[in-house]
């Protein structure tokens, strides 16, 4: 069997996820080749031809699939199909955006965000927020998955896989760029950090997120927020841990000031270590955490950056 | 311009859903059901076009069986003109959902289709992206606002690393993420009014389609528990016990 994955990445970086797709793969086995499509994005199919366990990257360097449109990558995904029993995605924004049309388009189903592979043919995978965990059969002959990266360890990164320039161009023409708007930063990503420090409404305004920045390079943590905190403006989207923002599961979770929602346990349960910090003692988020202090978040936050 | 927004009857997201003894599904028996919440923001920021003159009709549609009627009758109440009910008692695939709404397209043509990016229930997050590969139509994702501009529409996207915005040549996909708009509550006279909009009931069947699943589910079960863990009295306690039991912190 052969098997391709899709690179996430933003032409400067493999990302750390793309490794855990990997392993995914590793898990359903077959002969496994990577596919980066991006522009001037000679550094990651560089860290892509050492991905363990990958023995081909074929690569699409164009202007087309700059911003990854899902309308120009699918059309490429989809004419590479062919060769493939296996199609694979992280469950990022990108990979969500573009599989389904993949799928779509080669007329099989989609099989999203698996967190474990039971043979080729069937996976497991968490539906209502989590609180259900199916195991799916794909009954098409093609699969097309796209793969929860929690759920799954990252490959090492000692391979020397062939690379291989691909010379087609798919551009649907019927979309187009216009702006990024990307949240800046020099802390690690939410869904590669070991340790996450999040805030929720308790934090009570944007500026007290400063509040867990001290902490944070402490720990080498990324920041985090609750949906609460994001719908009230205290910080970007793509901060928010929960369901429908980021799924993490780093070594160490604190959620500050989160009372523990559904559909925010949906984005972190699968922590190895949960610490919650709250004043009300009540607060579900304690039914998870390992270690729970009842206590004023004011208070709190700066005697543990000072004791750290 | 036309505007379908298909929706989807889901189980309430306050209610904490059970699997069955027998881990066969869920248990739905008897739990409250609502239109499912990206759905209700994606009629929501239609019936925002049509108020702002952009959309002249708003048509409503789901699959499903004869209960999800109860939902259209929601959507017709926040402000859709008209309904389609496409009758069916089987559970389909996110597949076979886009290909009964790709010809519900081709005989409605609208220039906007506006779904919720995922249901609370089954969380794939596929069918608009489907039913835009089916018809050859662009997609604007998990869009946090919707412009339309002439014969695009310029869709800002929330992406892991912030925001993207891309424009749409017409007719085009969206779907909706949470910061899209905070819907409105149905007032008691459009509820009244909206018991006599047209709703449409067409079986699946005549639409010609093979609607053979696609997958299989095998099991239901509940997910691993976690243990609540203890409380500890101080700060001091706290990083003690991350250092030295968790040792995920040195």
């Amino acid at each position: 069997m052969s098997i391709l994955v899709i690179a996430e990445h933003d032409n400067i970086s493999l990302k750390a996820e793309t490794l855990k797709t990997v392993n995914a793969a590793q898990k359903i086995g077959g002969d496994i080749t990577l596919l980066v499509t991006g522009f001037n994005c000679q550094n990651v199919v560089d860290a892509a031809s050492k991905v363990n366990g990958v023995s081909k990257v074929l690569v699409a360097d164009n202007a087309a699939y700059e911003h990854q449109l899902a309308e120009n990558v699918s059309l490429l995904v989809t004419e590479l199909a062919g060769d493939f029993e296996h199609i694979l995605a992280t469950a990022l924004t990108t990979g969500k955006n573009f599989m389904p049309r993949v799928a779509a388009l080669l007329d099989v189903a989609q099989i999203s965000d698996i967190i474990d592979v039971e043979s080729s043919d069937t996976f497991v995978r968490p539906i209502y927020a989590g609180n259900a965990i199916a195991t799916v059969q794909s009954l098409d002959n093609k699969k097309v998955i796209t793969v929860r990266t929690t759920g799954f360890d990252a490959v090492a990164t000692d391979g020397n896989a062939e690379i291989i320039n691909l010379d087609t161009v798919t551009d649907a023409g019927i979309s187009s760029h216009v702006s990024d708007e990307l949240t800046v930063s020099e802390r690690p990503d939410l869904g590669a950090a070991s340790v996450v420090i999040s805030g929720g409404r308790g934090m009570q305004n944007g500026d007290n997120f400063k509040l867990l920045d001290g902490i944070a390079d402490k720990l080498g943590a990324a920041i985090g927020a609750s949906r609460a905190a994001v719908d009230a403006g205290f910080v970007p989207n793509d901060m928010q841990v929960g369901q429908t923002g980021k799924i993490v599961a780093p070594d160490l979770y604190i959620a500050v000031g989160i009372s523990g929602a559904i559909q925010h346990l949906a984005g972190m349960k699968d922590s190895k270590v949960i610490v919650a910090i709250n004043k009300d003692p009540e607060a579900p988020i304690f039914q998870v955490a390992d270690y729970g202090i009842v206590a004023d978040l004011f208070d709190a936050l700066p005697e543990l950056e000072s004791k750290l | 311009m036309k505007v379908l927004v298909p929706i989807k009857r889901v189980i309430d997201y306050n209610v904490k859903v059970r699997v069955k003894p027998d881990h066969s599904n869920v248990d739905l028996a008897n739990t409250k059901m609502a239109i499912n919440p990206f759905c209700e923001i994606a009629v929501e920021e239609a019936v925002r076009l049509k108020e702002a003159g952009v959309a002249t009709e708003i048509i409503a549609i789901s699959i499903g069986d004869k209960s999800c009627q109860e939902q259209l009758r929601t959507a017709l109440a926040l402000g859709a003109d008209r309904a389609i009910q496409i009758d069916t008692d089987e559970s389909l695939d996110a597949l076979n959902i886009a290909k009964l709404l790709q010809k519900v397209v081709e005989e409605e043509q609208p220039q906007l289709v506006i779904l919720g990016k995922q249901s609370i229930d089954s969380d794939n997050n596929q069918t608009g992206q489907m039913l835009a590969a089916l018809t050859g139509m662009p997609q604007g994702t998990f869009a946090s606002v919707v412009k339309v501009d002439g014969d695009k529409v310029n869709v800002t996207r929330e992406v892991d690393g912030g925001l993207q915005t891309v424009a749409l040549n017409l007719p085009a996909i969206v779907t909706t993420d949470l910061r899209l708009n905070e819907p409105r509550y149905a007032s008691l006279p459009n509820i009244m009014k909206a018991k006599r909009k047209p709703l449409v009931v067409k079986p699946a069947a005549d639409f010609g389609l093979n609607l053979t699943a696609r997958t299989k589910l095998l099991k239901v079960t509940p997910p691993a528990e976690r243990q609540a863990g203890i409380v500890v009295e101080s700060i001091d306690e706290l990083v003690e016990k991350l250092k030295n039991e968790a040792k995920v912190i040195s």
